[in-house]
């Protein structure tokens, strides 16, 4: 999954919602083992710091944990990831919505929309 | 923390042209820094006060504490803006220079780097491309253990690719003991990778900011806030 920074925000912040999303899609599962920070940052062509800032906040949402000696790992804890994976989810259907709503659609009808694309699509 | 690099009320004149203006500045350990600004702005001027290549008018700058000369060109590593080496030379023999030269240079750095670029160590310098020449000094440069690099438009004449490389030799050789100062307008290109932003115009330092605040508190990219305080 390619590293895709937009320049208007904060990277920091996107380089925290770019790790929930390898780890939420399984690309870093539960229990495994994270690259270190100057692999990573070297693989988002980011500044160490600011990759050592985004995993420093990861560790305190209780998504990484660090072990003293042998680096950073995700957490084991699946309901923890299923959570964040939920509220991603949410994100991108408030915005499905919000857009649908843009065009002049409700709720109902952007459902009964998205159950004929997916028909036709099969 | 300790900076590694201070100007108190540093001035330079040129004869008619006040070049840099009571600059107060510092900038710590462990940062990767852009000093950014239009041409003419003053960055050379600041990097070469840095480099003891020329004496300040009045005011101070100071490497880790002392004033440029023998003792802090040990602990800078400063690649210029033209290139200053022998073209008959090969690349073997400025590493072999430079080795010499620098106590702090590594040389299994520099012929890991030059075979990860597929650049020859045994070709003159005067047989490579403009492009590449670039990348040789920049690997001489980074390939020094140098509490601070001073690179002057290290990006400025090589093609995007070749950007992107230096750029990740940059974040790959990062060290929390040094600093590195970009000098460049590309700013774009860099803004990733940088800790810290100074803009300098006419002399003046107009702003020190992180990255980061500038894009949370302006909802822009630095690239974008340059174009705007600088728009002609």
């Amino acid at each position: 999954m390619a590293w895709n920074l937009k320049s208007d925000r904060p990277i920091y912040s996107q380089l925290i919602e770019h790790i929930e999303l390898l780890i939420v899609s399984g690309i870093y599962p539960a229990g495994s083992k994270l690259p270190s920070v100057r692999d990573l940052a070297g693989e988002a062509s980011v500044n160490p710091n600011t990759m050592q800032r985004a995993l420093a906040q990861l560790e305190n949402d209780g998504l990484l944990y660090s072990q003293r000696t042998s680096g950073r790992y995700v957490t084991e804890d699946v309901d923890q990831i299923m959570k964040i994976k939920n509220g991603l989810a949410q994100g991108l259907i408030k915005e499905f919505i919000e857009n649908m709503e843009n065009l002049g659609y409700d709720v109902k009808q952007a459902i009964q929309l998205l159950e004929r694309t997916i028909e036709e699509e099969k | 923390m300790e900076n590694i690099l201070e100007c108190q009320n540093l001035v330079k004149f040129y004869p008619k042209c006040l070049a840099l203006n009571s600059v107060n500045l510092t900038v710590p350990k462990g940062k990767i820094v852009g000093l950014l600004g239009p041409n003419g702005s003053g960055k050379s001027t600041l990097i070469k006060l840095a480099n003891d290549l020329i004496q300040p008018t009045s005011g101070k700058i100071l490497i880790a504490g002392m004033e440029p000369g023998i003792e802090t060109k040990k602990i800078v590593s400063y690649l210029p803006e033209r290139t200053y080496l022998n073209d008959w030379m090969t690349v073997n023999d400025m590493i072999g220079f430079f080795g010499d030269f620098y106590q702090d240079f590594n040389k299994s750095k520099a012929y890991d780097m030059l075979a990860r670029l597929g650049v020859n160590p045994s070709l003159r310098l005067k047989t490579m491309s403009k492009g590449t020449k670039e990348k040789v000094q920049l690997i001489l440069v980074m390939s020094r253990e140098a509490q601070l690099y001073l690179l002057d438009e290290p990006i400025g004449g090589v093609d995007p690719a070749a950007r992107d490389y230096i750029l990740d030799t940059i974040i790959g050789n990062y060290n929390p003991e040094a600093t590195v100062i970009i000098s460049t307008h590309l700013i774009a290109d860099v803004e990733k990778i940088l800790d810290e932003v100074i803009f300098i115009n006419q002399g003046n330092i107009v702003l020190v900011s992180t990255v980061d605040d500038i894009r949370e508190n302006e909802n822009k990219s630095v690239d974008a806030l340059f174009r705007e305080v600088f728009k002609c």
